[in-house]
């Protein structure tokens, strides 16, 4: 099973470097650092001053190496959907992809000083939250799962970097039966994704 | 779990629908999406939606809406959302007269559209939940549980179906088991009242005081113990039925209280001062003679005039013994479901054996035995040995008990009730079980007689 990374120009290595070693140790795979992404065109919108999740997702899709078994777009850009004010990620649920912005799990962003150590935990859950999302998983009732939607920073603080009870069993049991089907020899993501 | 809930996003523009169907997924609805108004009455013809997200303007077909209205002639309790980028207040006052539940302005925080999805779907919960049971409760009272092919008991269904919608009160009389509260409860979902509230009170269950405030209810300090206000029965019914049991056992005082409430309609709290106004219907039964009561001084005649304005008498069972099949069958198809048990039918000489029974207890003491036979039993039909708890008393037309000199009846159904507490050792459950009474009646003959607890 291979999970890649793919930043989005203005990730530091350093929150990558954390991204990879927790997605290899959690889902005991392979994982791959994919080239960075320029901004894609026309995905800032002037007027909300932020970038469309949708068009970064557009431009990404096409970058998955044939074999990974799924995605994870990583930016600092502030993203929302157009519904949507801002949202933290996208995923497409059992879909190959997913979309995380980083810009709003900075203390910075809302005028505190910087925290480093808060900064990577609440990363790290989000990371688990999104890619969660891509193996099948939908949102929890249990406001400590990482798999709880989070509408605010202070959500993402109150989950626990890891799976409830159920949630972790939901996954495994996926992950299980996707590893069967890579070493059937269909390995490709299951979703057709949006 | 959410995948029980359908949204369909409908909007023109394919990155605001599909954006927004795969936020919502996250959540785990199963979520379609359309381009179009048209597309999504289409859509609505072949599934029902629990909740419609529809884009104000759609040009250039019908716009969200003309839209809502079309969906709302398919499915009238269908949520719907009206969403739009550029707001004004006409078009927002326009929506909501329209009948959609919510109107956002996009971009909306998603606390907002979160919030609203997760409390649309915790009153679509309730709203199901509330259908199921007032079905259940429908089957359960309504005329096909009381179960019947007796003239006697079709003119009752007649009559039921007539006062159904009056305010009158009724007088149920019938000796205990003959279904009373059955008929009451008929009484109250055949009319006008069926979405309000019955409440049931066996007068014979309580004393005198006791009784008075769960009637009437008291205000806080109004005797040692009401440590706050309480609401009584006759509010609690509001504009519903509240169902009098065991009238016949009221106490001479709580007689000249309950006549006063059906004459002026209206009543006070115990120690309050303020007057409230008695809306409910009043249903009462009792398994006494009331008029033999009247005359002998027992039960007030003003009253008895006042609670017997419709009557109806209940035939005992053996006045409708033709019913006996169809009630062991319906009983059979109802307790064998809940017992959890494969019972189907009752053997032709089963049949015979309980219709050649007397059952004093009438329907519910038929009720119980063929409870008793399903949990015992073993195959798919009840047949003779199953009932033979029934020989251990036998009443039916083989030996018969004879009564010892110069005992009167009253002495008899004491006597009776005294040997069976004794055998259960007080219990009354198992006691009026044996008997074939209901509980408050059991505590009406133990307060009749002074038997000593």
């Amino acid at each position: 099973m291979l999970i890649c990374l793919l930043p989005v120009a203005g990730v530091a290595d350093a929150d990558l470097d954390a991204m990879e070693r927790f997605v290899g140790l959690y889902f005991a795979c392979e994982t791959r650092r994919l080239p960075t992404l320029e901004t894609p065109d026309g995905s800032h919108d002037a007027k909300r001053d932020q970038y469309d999740a949708t068009a970064i997702m557009r431009a990404a899709l096409p970058l998955c190496p044939p074999g990974a078994t799924r995605l994870l777009v990583v930016t600092e850009h502030d993203i929302f959907i157009p519904m949507l004010t801002f949202i933290f990620g996208q995923a497409q649920v059992n879909g190959p992809a997913a979309v995380l912005s980083l810009a709003r799990l900075h203390q910075g962003f809302h005028g505190l000083p910087e925290q480093r150590e808060l900064f990577v935990e609440r990363v790290l859950k989000e990371v688990l939250h999104e890619l969660g999302h891509t193996f099948g998983l939908v949102h929890c009732a249990d406001r400590q799962c990482a798999m709880s939607l989070s509408i605010n920073v202070t959500n993402i603080d109150v989950k626990r970097g890891e799976l409830c009870a159920a949630c972790a069993a939901n996954l495994a049991e996926r992950l299980r039966v996707l590893r069967r089907e890579t070493a059937a020899g269909d390995g490709s993501p299951t979703g057709s994704g949006s | 779990m959410n995948s029980t809930w359908k949204i369909l996003v409908v909007d023109d523009e394919v990155a605001m629908r599909e954006s927004l169907a795969a936020w919502l997924r996250e959540d785990g609805y199963v979520v379609d999406v359309a381009a179009s108004g048209r597309e999504a009455v289409e859509m609505a013809r072949g599934c029902q939606y629990d909740i419609y997200f529809l884009d104000l303007k759609m040009p250039p077909g019908i716009g969200g809406i003309e839209t809502m209205i079309e969906i709302r002639k398919l499915q009238a309790d269908a949520a719907v959302v009206i969403i739009t980028a550029y707001a004004t207040v006409d078009t927002a006052i326009n929506a909501l007269k329209e009948g959609a539940q919510e109107y956002m302005v996009k971009p909306c925080n998603p606390e907002e559209i979160s919030l609203f999805v997760k409390r649309t779907i915790e009153v679509k919960n309730l709203q199901r939940e509330n259908l199921y049971l007032r079905q259940r409760l429908t089957r359960h009272y309504s005329f096909q549980d009381i179960v019947s092919k007796n003239p006697a008991m079709h003119a009752i269904f007649d009559l039921i179906k007539e006062v159904a919608s009056q305010r009158s009160t009724v007088l149920i009389q019938g000796a205990s088991g003959t279904g009373k509260e059955l008929v009451a409860r008929a009484l109250h979902e055949a009319g006008g009242r069926a979405a309000r509230p019955f409440v049931g009170v066996s007068c014979a269950a309580l004393a005198e005081t006791l009784l008075e405030s769960e009637l009437f209810g008291h205000e806080k300090g109004s005797f040692t113990g009401a440590n706050a206000r309480k609401r009584g029965k006759f509010e609690a019914a509001g504009g519903g039925s509240i169902f009098l049991d065991e009238i016949g056992d009221i106490s001479p005082k709580l007689q000249m209280d309950l006549l006063r409430v059906l004459q002026e309609r209206k009543f006070f709290r115990l120690g309050g001062n303020e007057e409230i106004a008695m809306e409910a219907r009043v249903i009462a039964a009792t398994n006494r003679n009331l008029q033999e009561a009247v005359e002998k001084g027992d039960f007030r005649e003003d009253l008895f005039y006042r609670l017997n304005v419709i009557n109806i008498r209940l035939p005992s069972l053996c006045e409708r013994r033709e019913d006996i099949p169809l009630l062991v069958n319906h009983f059979i198809e109802r307790l064998a479901l809940e017992a959890g048990k494969p019972v189907r039918e009752v053997s032709k000489a089963a049949l015979k054996l309980l219709l050649d029974h007397d059952w004093p207890g009438n329907v519910r003491e038929l009720e119980n035995a063929v409870e008793r036979a399903i949990v015992t039993a073993r195959g798919e039909v009840l047949d003779v040995p199953d009932f033979d708890f029934l020989a251990q008393a036998p009443r039916g037309n083989g030996s018969r008990w004879s009564v010892p000199d110069g005992m009167s009846l009253a002495e008899i159904e004491k006597h009776a009730v005294e040997s069976v507490l004794d055998r259960t050792d007080g219990n009354i459950k198992q006691a009026a079980e044996i008997l074939g009474v209901d509980r408050s009646t059991l505590y009406a003959m133990i307060r009749r007689h002074n038997i000593p607890r």
